[in-house]
């Protein structure tokens, strides 16, 4: 069986920043790995080493030689290797929108043939949360979108998978094999990379394409999309800040509670 | 030109963002002079109809299909009806179902999709605005297509009122049975403790920002002092260092003390989902750009691991 992995590296900005153009000014920003995606790496790890068949895990991600940090952690968590796609028409591109990341991935996916493919519900930066349903749409895969719960049938060739929907109510819903799954955070419990993973991890193979090598052309990532501005939201704050010292600001609060009722 | 908007229901019950997306395809057929439609799949859908026949709405279509939301025949129903209307609009909640459907009639479909949008603009074609980095920017999107489809964040605009008389008409799909690969077995209630976080006046919840489970005792203490309850957000419930009844939010519980204390939480969208309802909000974060200073009613822009503390102390005996 084989498994791929949606891998991506997240831009996380700090308190305060300054905004450059259409996007955040990089001194501002420092990169990790996806929350979900780690969830999802995991999930794939772990079903690799309970699987009583040959388990390929590999990983996929869109971007600049610089995720290759964040890809490595993958690496070291278990996966067995990984495909990254960059190009300068890729790095000149505009808004990479779910259906421009999905035909990228599509490409690869339909190169490695994987039986299960798994990604993040979302990605903590632009939050689109509809990358795995789009490319189960492009690959003819069956899909499940925000799964907290998972369980291969590979005879039968169904994943039994919970939905966490809104309001602590799951849905159960079994999937016909291949799909996509998109994993939500408390899935299970990510491991920390251990230091001979991470020794590991640089020997393994990390395969860099361009578009022309997944089989597509400039045109197949234009997006009828475009983001036009970038700015802070207007602060709809109309909060009462108590400013001093942690221990004065704490005794204004502290009033305010009791006026409130607090601990009477 | 014709706006459509995808209704959503869940065991028995419209769901609030159903007349929601109403208001905002008003409000865009409006700006366009266009129709605007509705639909609803699955269900009561003679009741659901009725509900879904408001103020602005053209007509409504009912889908007769199935009981439950299953995605294989949602996007099929949709895209049937969409070939019918020919909406240059799609509207669809940003809710979990919706993201489990939209962006295949979308892909099915052929039209750019854009979700969780928090605004549309149609002065000068259609413009969405979107928050990115946790919300802590937003940004325009131009969408240069003759035909579009959105999803849209619940409680961003309000439920549309009135009773209209618009033509309730039953659709009519064709639903291919070998399409349809996911089957729906149940649903489960999750986390039935002992604690009951949506009865307690005042809650203390802490978010990622209190770093180490043994923190907790930090929370622990406060509730104590404030004779209060303990809850959390998500990734302390996905760390398991608190039970999953204890989860505020969008897929844990919506709450609605008197007080509320947010401690080294940032407000996501899907945890504000479940607090805004308080009476009053207090936040305390380091950050004094996080989003939940924008819905707090008193903020302290410190570190908890000072102003707890000094909080304990001011309540201690
Ligand atoms: C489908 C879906 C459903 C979800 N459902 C829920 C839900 O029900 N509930 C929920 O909560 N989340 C939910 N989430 C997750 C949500 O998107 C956020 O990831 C989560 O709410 C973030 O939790 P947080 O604010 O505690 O952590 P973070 O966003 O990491 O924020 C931590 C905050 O602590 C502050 N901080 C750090 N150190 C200190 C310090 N020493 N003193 C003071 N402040 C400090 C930081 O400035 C930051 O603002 C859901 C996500 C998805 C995709």
């Amino acid at each position: 069986m084989k498994i791929l992995v949606t891998v991506k590296q997240v831009a996380v900005v700090d308190d305060e920043f300054e905004i450059d153009g259409l996007g955040i000014d990089d001194r501002y920003i420092t990169h990790d790995l996806n929350e979900w995606d780690e969830y999802a790496v995991e999930e794939a790890v772990q079903l690799q080493e309970a699987a009583d068949e040959d388990v390929e895990v590999v990983t996929v991600t869109i971007g600049p030689e610089d995720t290759e940090e964040t890809i490595r952690q993958a690496l070291a968590k278990g996966a067995d290797r990984a495909v990254r796609v960059w190009d300068d028409t890729l790095a000149e591109a505009g808004l990479l929108d779910p259906t421009t990341k999905a035909r990228v991935v599509e490409a690869v996916a339909s190169e490695e043939d994987p039986d299960l493919v798994l990604t993040g519900v979302q990605s903590a930066d632009d939050g689109f949360g509809a990358t795995g349903v789009t490319l189960a749409e492009r690959l003819g895969f069956e899909w499940a979108a925000v799964v907290n719960d998972l369980e291969l049938d590979r005879e039968a060739g169904v994943a039994s998978v919970h939905r966490e929907l809104e309001g602590s109510i799951e849905e159960l819903t079994d999937v016909q094999l291949p799909a996509v799954l998109t994993i939500q955070t408390g899935i299970n419990e990510p491991r920390y990379a251990s230091l001979r993973g991470i020794r590991q991890a640089q020997t393994k193979e990390l395969d860099v394409r361009s578009l022309e090598d997944v089989g597509l052309s400039p045109a197949d990532i234009e997006s009828p999309l475009e983001q036009t501005s970038l700015y802070e939201p207007t602060s709809e704050s109309d909060a009462t800040v108590f400013e001093g010292s942690a221990e004065e600001a704490a005794a204004e609060l502290a009033e305010v509670l009791r006026d409130a009722g607090v601990a009477n | 030109m014709t706006i459509l908007s995808v209704a959503e229901h869940r065991r028995g019950e419209l769901r609030p963002v159903s007349l929601e997306l109403l208001s905002v395809g008003h409000l865009v057929a409006d700006e366009t002079d266009s129709e605007h439609h509705t639909v609803v799949v699955g269900g009561d859908v003679e009741a659901f109809g009725e509900k879904l026949d408001r103020e602005g709405v053209d007509a409504v279509h009912t889908v007769d299909y199935g009981e439950e939301f299953n995605h294989d025949v949602y996007v099929q129903a949709v895209s049937q009806l969409a070939d019918a209307v020919d909406p240059s609009l799609l509207l669809m909640p940003n809710t979990v179902n919706g993201l489990d459907y939209a962006p295949a009639v979308a892909g099915r479909l052929d039209r750019p999709l854009v979700t969780d949008v928090v605004d549309i603009d149609y002065e000068e074609g259609l413009t969405v605005t979107r928050e990115l980095y946790g919300s802590k920017a937003e940004t325009t999107i131009d969408v240069n297509a003759e035909a579009a489809a959105l999803t849209v964040r619940p409680g961003e605009w309000p439920a549309a009122e009135g009773v209209n008389g618009a033509s309730v008409e039953p659709f009519a799909v064709d639903i291919d049975e070998s399409a349809v690969r996911s089957t729906v077995t149940g649903f489960e209630e999750v986390g039935s403790g002992d604690v009951d976080i949506g009865d307690a006046d005042v809650l203390v919840s802490v978010g990622r920002g209190i770093g180490e489970e043994e923190n907790l005792d930090l929370a622990f203490e406060l509730a104590d002092a404030l004779d209060a309850t303990v809850s959390a957000s998500r990734p302390l419930i996905d760390n398991g260092w608190l039970e999953k009844d204890r989860q505020v939010g969008q897929s844990g519980k919506v709450v609605t003390p008197d007080v509320y204390i947010a401690i080294g939480i940032s407000g996501a969208v899907q945890h504000v989902a479940g607090m805004k309802g308080a009476d009053t909000i207090v936040a305390i974060n380091t950050d004094p750009n996080a989003p939940i200073f924008d819905i707090a009613d008193y903020g302290i822009v410190d570190d908890l691991f000072d102003v707890v503390p000094a909080l304990i102390e001011e309540f201690g005996s």
